[in-house]
């Protein structure tokens, strides 16, 4: 009951957020350039998020789901198309945690950069390390985590930027089942006490259907919106539940149909 | 501190065995001590003019330090200039590697008619010997920085000093400290040419002006510098790893992860 209570205040502020936090891509074109070839890694791409609302994204491996999220984030431009995003802040498919600085001072990395002191962003950090099972690693160093600590490091450091537009790609890859189980109802749990505009790339379709408002799937390479499946369901949600279930079944086929062409 | 002897053990067991064989050697065949002292008369020379060596060997060792130190001075600001402002690669770069085919002592005298017979044309030609490994390790290791790791500061909106303070400079540490150990080595020998190649008004002209003046009449006393200059080459490699355990001890865990 307190997540359906959760989720109207969620759709109420995220109503009054209005598009200033949310993004758009209108028929986006991306291309590398290989030495003679060119690769076409987006083309005509068109997508869009309100502002806090959690938009999953699923497609084949190599179609393009990185790309995508660095566009938003200012870190590629377009060759096609136009991209438009509130202030928006990646955390990479590989965690790149600095081995010069501990678990703690990786994770408050954005508030030293913003120029607060040493202790105060490692004080900021430390609340969210008890949250998130790293209590006591705060001064190890990245070497000394395993790969799913050092993947909730990185989350801890995403959110410590602060900014509207989370673009998260493959948040939860590297963690054990339990783990990622845990990690996806805290995230849940925390979208709800602060919503913010998540952009969620996953290889995991029930993933997307558990945490997302919406699900675009992603054609094979060049990338493009198949389709985009409202989830509809309410929170809390469980994996077990007929309409997850169903809705799963839906993505995946859409997802097969895809790669079938 | 156990294990600490222990890892010493193996070269000091070359060592002994090196000496030995010399050693060996020079009384089986016979050989001359003008010719191939041995080692006991090596170390015996090394007792009995200890205090030549000494005075001699602390102006040897004040001119690495100092030739080492402004060398990494010079170094490391050329390389962060160079990393920082793409126009001053293409312009000092090529200029840097000419640098090293200029003939060292030639420099060295010419600067003592400039400078007088002072200290400072030997620092001089030191820094010249020891920047380059400096330099072009750094640049390296600033230009190998992981893209990836610039975009993640990127995204954390970092400024470009602040990526430089926080992403690149500590990455390309372990370069910068593997080129100071090749500065070091050869600045040993870099601080042999300059006093053999520059005139001094010292009391004592270093350990390589010494050994190269002993060398024919006073072959043992040749020996006993040159073994005192062996040992401080080492003593310094070895201070390097200590500073570099604690200025990048990242670096040290990276190498000592088991393959
Ligand atoms: N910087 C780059 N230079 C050249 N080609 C690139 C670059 N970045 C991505 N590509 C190419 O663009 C395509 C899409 O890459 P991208 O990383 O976005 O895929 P992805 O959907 O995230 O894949 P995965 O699910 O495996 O992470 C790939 O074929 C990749 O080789
Ligand atoms: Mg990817």
């Amino acid at each position: 009951m307190v997540g359906t209570e959760l989720q109207s205040r969620r759709v109420a502020r995220a109503q009054s957020a209005g598009d200033t936090d949310g993004l758009a891509l209108r028929d986006v074109r991306r291309v590398f350039v290989h030495g003679r070839t060119e690769l076409v890694a987006l083309d005509g791409l068109t997508l869009a998020a309100r502002g806090g609302e959690v938009l999953a994204v699923v497609g084949p491996s190599g179609c393009g789901k990185s790309t995508l999220l660095e566009l938003v984030c200012g870190l590629q431009r377009p060759d096609g198309g136009s991209v438009r995003s509130a202030p928006a802040v990646l955390m990479p498919q590989r965690d790149l945690l600095l081995p010069w600085l501990s678990a703690v001072e990786n994770a408050s990395l954005a508030l030293r950069i913003a120029g607060r002191s040493r202790s105060a962003a490692s004080t900021s950090a430390s609340a969210l390390f008890e949250e998130l099972g790293l209590d006591g690693f705060q001064d190890a160093r990245p070497h000394e985590l395993s790969g799913g600590m050092r993947q909730r490091v990185a989350f801890v450091r995403t959110l410590l930027a602060g900014k509207p537009v989370l673009c998260l790609d493959e948040p939860f890859g590297a963690l054990d089942a339990i783990t990622r189980a845990e990690m996806q109802d805290w995230l849940a749990g925390a979208l709800a006490r602060e919503p913010r505009t998540v952009l969620l790339v996953t290889h995991d379709v029930e993933e997307a259907v558990l945490l997302a408002d919406r699900v675009a799937i992603l054609s094979p390479r060049p990338g493009r919106v198949l389709d985009v499946l409202a989830t509809e369901i309410p929170r809390p949600r469980t994996r077990t539940d007929p309409a997850v279930v169903g809705l799963r079944e839906r993505a995946l086929r859409a997802l097969a149909d895809g790669a079938r062409g | 501190m156990r294990a600490r002897a222990l890892a010493l053990a193996p070269a000091a067991l070359t060592v002994v065995l090196l000496l030995g064989a010399w050693e060996a050697y020079v009384q089986i065949a016979g050989v001359e001590e003008a010719v191939l002292p041995a080692p006991h008369a090596v170390a015996s020379t090394l007792w009995s003019d200890r205090s030549l060596i000494a005075h001699n060997f602390a102006v040897t060792a004040e001119e690495v330090v100092l030739g080492l130190a402004l060398a990494l001075a010079g170094g490391l600001a050329l390389a962060v200039t160079v990393h920082l402002l793409p126009w001053a690669r293409r312009a000092v770069y090529p200029l840097l590697v000419g640098s090293q085919a200029v003939p060292v002592p030639v420099i060295g005298v010419l600067l003592v008619f400039w400078w007088g017979f002072g200290l400072l044309p030997k620092l001089a030609v030191i820094a010249l010997i020891c920047f380059f490994p400096v330099v072009v390790t750094t640049v390296d290791g600033l230009a190998a920085v992981d893209p990836e790791q610039r975009k993640l500061l990127r995204t954390l909106d970092a400024s470009r000093w602040q990526a430089f303070r926080l992403g690149e400079l500590p990455a390309a540490l372990p370069a910068a400290l593997s080129g100071t150990r090749i500065a070091l080595a050869v600045g040993v020998i870099g601080a042999f040419i300059a006093e053999t190649t520059t005139p001094t008004s010292g009391a004592y002209p270093g350990l390589g002006r010494e050994i190269l003046s002993d060398v024919n009449f006073q072959t043992s006393r040749a020996y006993a510098g040159t073994a005192v200059l062996f040992a401080f080459a080492i003593a310094c490699f070895y201070a390097l790893a200590l500073v570099e355990r604690r200025v990048a001890p990242w670096s040290i865990q990276r190498r000592e992860e088991p393959r």
